[in-house]
């Protein structure tokens, strides 16, 4: 402490005056947005130029497509896969509020509660995708065998009559049927739920708890006016990274799914890579884009969060 | 990539799961995925541009565009194939055959494992060969309809017969004329694929099946059959039931094999169409009977004594997968001796007895009895008369019929 008191060394008679620091050149800044341009424009903005020219063209594989501008293309497609659309907001929406059922409480126990275990459970979080996600989703398969384990303990307790009601299974199977694909989602998109909710709650200072319970709010009270609202950041880009990715998926469905389960990502694969109906397929991805932009920006707007996490 | 996979799987189990994994005919693959979603979000300007990137038409050529053969200077042949496609020693690193063929001839074989499934390898290999270019590829293997497609649209080239005296002569009888490539003029038989109807004994629980009626109507399988996402596979099998031949069907016969099998869809009869993947379902008994690939299924009974596949009395459908030379390649005479080399005997029956499809070549039984007697007696590796007679091939189409019967036929499986 004492060099405090001491006066600061004489500034040497020789030393120039402080020169203001260096301007960089005018055009730093777009030296170093430049990869990133570079990389979007190759990567989004000319394949999208391409797939939208597709989905206007007419023609076959042998005369070639020709843009003529049909977009005609666009209803038809709609008109012909509006089932599968509504299905795929359907399952991901669902999957979506089930990832953040089970994703809340354990993002909060990670986050308050879980003391020295915290490394050790972020790790069991994240090591399934140490893992292919092929592989992961055939390993339900396993798990949700017709004989297996899992089937007849939800037959036993009689599970499976509320989801037959329902309509999310069919007899007494899970396997090829709107549950097994809603489960597997669930599954294959949870960490990306956990990881921001994780993120936003551990950011919040533990002193606002103390506060709020030297003011005599109840726990419950204090979750519902202190925690959920300072995690809101944390549960809007979950929810976004969890829809997002999962109203385009189509592996769940193929592989978990039956016919009356296909989603819109299946129909895409299709159209793209065995029909050879590329217009129909550009024009379908357009509009799932739009669907999903409108929808998000909806969902943005009404929850005003102005910071994601 | 032997090390990733979980050991308490059976091999067979692993084995149907890395095909299904990378080597299925309709199976799912990252890329696949990538390339169905291309395009992320909205951001369009500038329509003009647009009108600029029309795809054009497939350059047609009657013989395909060879390059100057390089075969002579260049003693070596670049070979694509499916993976798990190709004889492998203990090591995992050599293929004895391709060796062999290196010794005697001095060309040396560059072998890579890089098509996955029919539909995404055309993908992959169009844009070149519309633009007339090299894929860098001298010898490709596509099963007959992409085979057939590439030979339409003049994109593989005609080959020497001088080059291929072995396989003229050991070519087997039933895969001589193609209707999309009568005399054998652009392709050769790589291996031949029969398709059947494979059962698991225990999930079958004494139910008997001997047809494909059986599978579309008993109710006691009701929700536990599998059909191929292979539109081909699973159409011809159920023309073959309704007496009609897929070697020679009109589309009224095509559409009524949609409804016959649509009728199955709707009360729920039909679990689900696969790819590769129904290996698993069968094993594990979700799947009691399904129309299966027999190829697997030797694999699959060799493992699991539940498993096994039957003949229906009205015929199977047999397709095969094809040696072709795509325009432009380099090394064309190379790529032609090695054709040939796998139409002697004793190669192919190397191949035979390391890979369990049906072997297209004449006189190979007595040279494969010597390495495995099991294998030469199986009637799905070498066909006897009575299996051989049964066998149809599907007739090829045109390209509209192909592109309107696919979308048909992706309408019955969900999309």
């Amino acid at each position: 402490m004492s060099t405090l008191t001491e006066a600061p060394p004489p500034l040497a008679p020789e030393a120039p005056e402080p020169k203001p620091p260096k301007r960089t050149g005018r055009f730093t800044p777009y030296w170093l947005l430049l990869p990133g341009i570079l990389w979007l424009l190759v990567f989004f903005a000319l394949p999208m130029i391409y797939q939208a020219s597709t989905s206007v063209q007419t023609g076959s594989l042998e005369e070639g497509y020709k843009v003529t501008w049909h977009f005609a293309t666009y209803w038809d497609a709609l008109s012909a896969y509006w089932p599968q659309f509504v299905r795929s907001v359907l399952y991901a929406g669902t999957a979506t509020i089930l990832c953040l059922l089970l994703g809340y409480p354990l993002a909060y126990l990670i986050a308050f509660r879980a003391g020295r275990w915290r490394n050790l459970i972020m790790i069991l979080v994240i090591a399934p995708f140490f893992t292919s996600f092929l592989i992961r989703t055939l390993a339900w398969k396993t798990i949700l065998a017709d004989g297996g384990p899992v089937v007849g303990a939800l037959n036993t307790l009689h599970v499976l009559d509320v989801t037959n009601w329902l309509g999310m299974t069919a007899g007494d199977r899970v396997l090829a049927t709107p549950l097994a694909v809603v489960c597997g989602l669930t599954y294959n998109f949870l960490p990306f739920m956990i990881l921001p909710l994780y993120t936003s709650l551990e950011r919040i200072d533990g002193r606002l708890h103390e506060a709020a319970g030297d003011l005599y709010a109840r726990p419950s009270t204090t979750f519902r006016k202190v925690t959920f609202p300072l995690s809101m950041p944390g549960v809007v880009s979950g929810t976004l990274l969890t829809f997002i990715p999962a109203a385009g998926d189509y592996v769940n469905a193929d592989l978990l799914g039956s016919t009356d389960t296909r989603m819109v990502g299946n129909v895409i694969q299709t159209q793209f890579l065995r029909v050879l109906d590329y217009p129909t397929a550009a024009a379908l991805s357009f509009i799932l884009m739009a669907a999903i932009l409108l929808m998000v920006t909806l969902y943005i707007r009404r929850s005003g969060t102005e910071d994601l996490v | 990539m032997e090390q990733y996979e979980p050991d308490r799987l059976s091999a067979a189990q692993r084995a149907a799961m890395r095909r299904s994994l990378t080597n299925g005919r309709a199976s799912l693959t990252r890329r696949s995925l990538l390339r169905a979603s291309a395009g992320g979000a909205l951001a369009v300007g500038g329509l003009g541009t647009l009108s600029a990137c029309g795809i054009p038409a497939a350059g047609k050529s009657q013989g395909g565009v060879s390059a100057e053969d390089h075969s002579a200077k260049e003693k070596t042949v670049n070979f694509s194939n499916w993976t798990e496609y190709m004889d492998v020693d203990d090591s995992g690193k050599h293929h004895p055959t391709l060796d062999q063929f290196a010794r005697r001839t001095g060309i040396k074989v560059k072998y890579t494992e890089d098509i996955n499934d029919n539909n995404e390898f055309f993908g992959k290999i169009k844009p070149q060969l519309a633009a007339g270019q090299d894929t860098g590829r001298d010898l490709i293997v596509l099963t007959d309809w992409l085979a057939a497609r590439l030979i339409r649209l003049g994109w593989a080239q005609k080959l020497d017969p001088s080059n291929l005296p072995h396989a003229y002569a050991n070519l087997s009888a039933q895969f001589r004329s193609p209707d999309w490539d009568p005399g054998r003029a652009y392709s050769y038989v790589w291996q031949g694929i029969s398709t059947v109807i494979a059962y698991n004994k225990k999930a079958l629980d004494g139910v008997e099946v001997t047809s494909i009626s059986d599978l579309l109507d008993n109710p006691k399988l009701k929700g536990r059959v599998g059909f191929l996402s292979e539109m081909r596979d699973s159409i011809g099998m159920t023309l073959l039931d309704m007496g009609k031949d897929p070697a020679d069907f009109t589309a009224d016969d095509y559409d009524a094999a949609i409804a016959r099998l649509q009728k199955a869809v709707d009360k729920g009869q039909i679990r689900r169409f696969t790819g590769n993947d129904y290996t698993s379902d069968l094993t594990s008994g979700d799947f009691a009977a399904c129309v299966a690939w027999a190829g697997d299924v030797v694999q699959l009974k060799a493992d699991s004594p539940d498993i096994d596949f039957l003949i229906p009395d009205s015929g199977y459908v047999t397709s095969t997968d094809n040696l072709l030379i795509p325009n432009k390649a380099r090394h064309k005479t190379n790529a032609e001796r090695l054709i040939d080399f796998y139409y002697e005997p004793k190669a192919a029956a190397e191949l035979a007895a390391y890979i369990n499809y049906v072997c297209p070549v004449d006189g190979v039984k007595a040279e494969l009895e010597k390495i495995d007697e099991d294998a030469a007696n199986n009637p799905l590796i070498i066909p006897d008369k009575a299996m051989a007679a049964k066998s149809h091939a599907f007739r090829s189409l045109s390209s509209k019929e192909e592109t309107e019967f696919e979308a048909k036929f992706a309408k019955l499986t969900g999309a």
